[in-house]
Formats: structure tokens, C-alpha cells, sequence
């Protein structure tokens, strides 16, 4: 099982702190609304959800990916 | 690998060249228009929130201070704080108050109230600032916009500081009144274009 960053988007205040950290640059912030995490380049560091100001970036596992 | 730094990420050099030169004359504080026309042309024009994820120069500055320097806690915020009341009651107050203060200005524009050479610190404690200010060649209403404005940009920078040590480096962007009203553009932007489709 692999975990991967999730984003609580209701709370998500499309500031791009975790765009910045993210060491695969899997994160961007689409129309300026949410965070977007992109689950295919995602490793699961931890980085964004550390960052985040706000702290609704959790890291969940991904138990339906391969 | 750490990504290479861009132009844009030395911005938080001219955050804070522009809280030293309100120190040195007041009127800079017109400078400070730049942090609130930017973002807003960026939300309207192109729909999206690149001030706040590239170019916030205070954004850096409290990224740097808080994580760089670590004077950051680095806790996570209460959760009323993240609420969608907090930040929009957040954003009425101080436009709420930024009106005020421009309507003080006009007082001084019309000549119905002296210049007040002070800055208000959050909105309740008033600093003598007389030693900023050596005249200007406008209306006095210019200067006066001048105080009016450093003090709120001093202002909103020691709370983003406080939040700063308390919780996340920038915790200062979850209630940023500008991040908050330039989201909002960007969400009534993509909600128009979805309608626009159908």
C-alpha cells in the first residue's frame, strides 16, 4: 500500500505553499481555487502536508493503485 | 533536489525594503498599492492565483523567517481559524476598516480635519510617525492616504508575524483578506465559465 497526499479542498485556501515544497513538482493550484495533487507522480513525502498553513494536506493510503 | 530559485522567489526583497522605507518617509506607502492592484488584475484577468503562489513577497519573507530561521512553532492553527467565517468576517473587517481609513483621508482632502502624523496599530493603539514625514508637494490627503495605508500593511504584518511564531510560517495566507478575495474571484470566474458552457 502506498500513501499518497490528499487534500481537504473545502479548506484548501489556493496559497501554493505545497506547490513550492514538492520535490516531484506533482502539485498545482488549477483556476486558483484548491490544490490539485497529481497520484501518479505523488511519492508520498510528506513535504506539502508539513507546509501547508492551513495543515489540510494529509497523507492517505492509496489501496486501490497498483 | 531542490528546485532552482526563479526571479520571482527574491521577491520578499521588496516586502521588505517597503516596510523599512515607511521608517524613512511615509509617502513609500503608496508603493504598497502594487500588493493589492497585482493580485487583484491577475484574479480578474487570468483567473488564477499566481501572486499568492508565486509572487507574495510577504509570503516569502514569513516562509524564510518562519522556516529558514525557524521561529515558526510550526503547529497546526485552530481549526475556527481555517473556517470559511473566520476568513471572510476577517476579509469584511478590514476592508470594513480600510474604507474608514479612506474615508479619512477625504476629510483631509476637503480640509475638514488636520493631517494626523501617526500610524494605528491594529487598529487601536496610534504610534507618532511624525519623524517619516518631511512634507509633501501634493494635498496633505496624500500624505494622510500614506499613514493610513503603512499602518495597515504594518499592521497586518505583525499579526501574520504572531501567527507566524504560533502556527505555520505562513499561516498568514490562510486569512489573507487579499488570498481570500482573490480565491473568491477565481471560484465566481470558473463558476461563470462552467454556466457559459452549457
Amino acid at each position: 500500500m502506498k500513501r499518497k497526499a490528499s487534500v481537504d479542498k473545502s479548506l484548501c485556501v489556493a496559497c501554493g505553499c505545497c506547490v513550492k515544497v514538492c520535490p516531484r513538482a506533482a502539485i498545482s493550484v488549477p483556476n486558483g481555487i484548491n490544490a490539485v495533487i497529481d497520484e501518479a507522480l505523488c511519492v508520498g513525502c510528506g513535504k506539502c502536508a508539513k507546509e501547508c498553513p492551513a495543515s489540510v494536506i494529509s497523507l492517505e493510503e492509496a489501496d486501490n493503485e497498483s | 533536489m531542490k528546485a532552482k530559485k526563479k526571479w520571482y522567489d527574491h521577491l520578499w526583497i521588496f516586502s521588505l525594503t517597503y516596510l523599512i522605507l515607511g521608517f524613512v518617509n511615509i509617502l513609500f506607502a503608496w508603493l504598497g498599492m502594487i500588493c493589492f492592484i497585482v493580485p487583484l488584475v491577475i484574479s480578474i484577468c487570468w483567473g488564477n492565483k499566481a501572486y499568492c503562489n508565486k509572487f507574495c513577497g510577504r509570503g516569502q519573507l514569513f516562509s524564510m523567517l518562519g522556516g529558514h530561521f525557524g521561529l515558526s512553532r510550526k503547529k497546526d492553527m485552530p481549526k475556527w481559524m481555517k473556517s470559511k467565517y473566520f476568513r471572510y468576517g476577517f476579509l469584511i473587517f478590514f476592508f470594513t476598516m480600510f474604507f474608514i481609513m479612506l474615508w479619512n483621508t477625504y476629510l483631509v482632502f476637503a480640509g475638514q480635519r488636520p493631517l494626523g502624523q501617526k500610524i494605528k496599530l491594529l487598529w487601536t493603539f496610534k504610534v507618532p510617525w511624525h519623524w517619516a514625514y518631511h512634507g509633501t508637494v501634493f494635498s496633505d490627503g496624500v500624505a494622510q492616504f500614506a499613514f493610513g495605508f503603512y499602518s495597515i500593511m504594518l499592521t497586518s504584518t505583525i499579526l501574520g508575524y504572531v501567527t507566524m511564531i504560533l502556527f505555520k510560517p505562513r499561516s498568514w495566507c490562510v486569512y489573507c483578506p487579499m488570498g481570500t478575495m482573490t480565491q473568491l474571484i477565481c471560484k465566481a470566474k470558473k463558476r461563470d465559465e462552467v454556466t457559459d458552457r452549457s
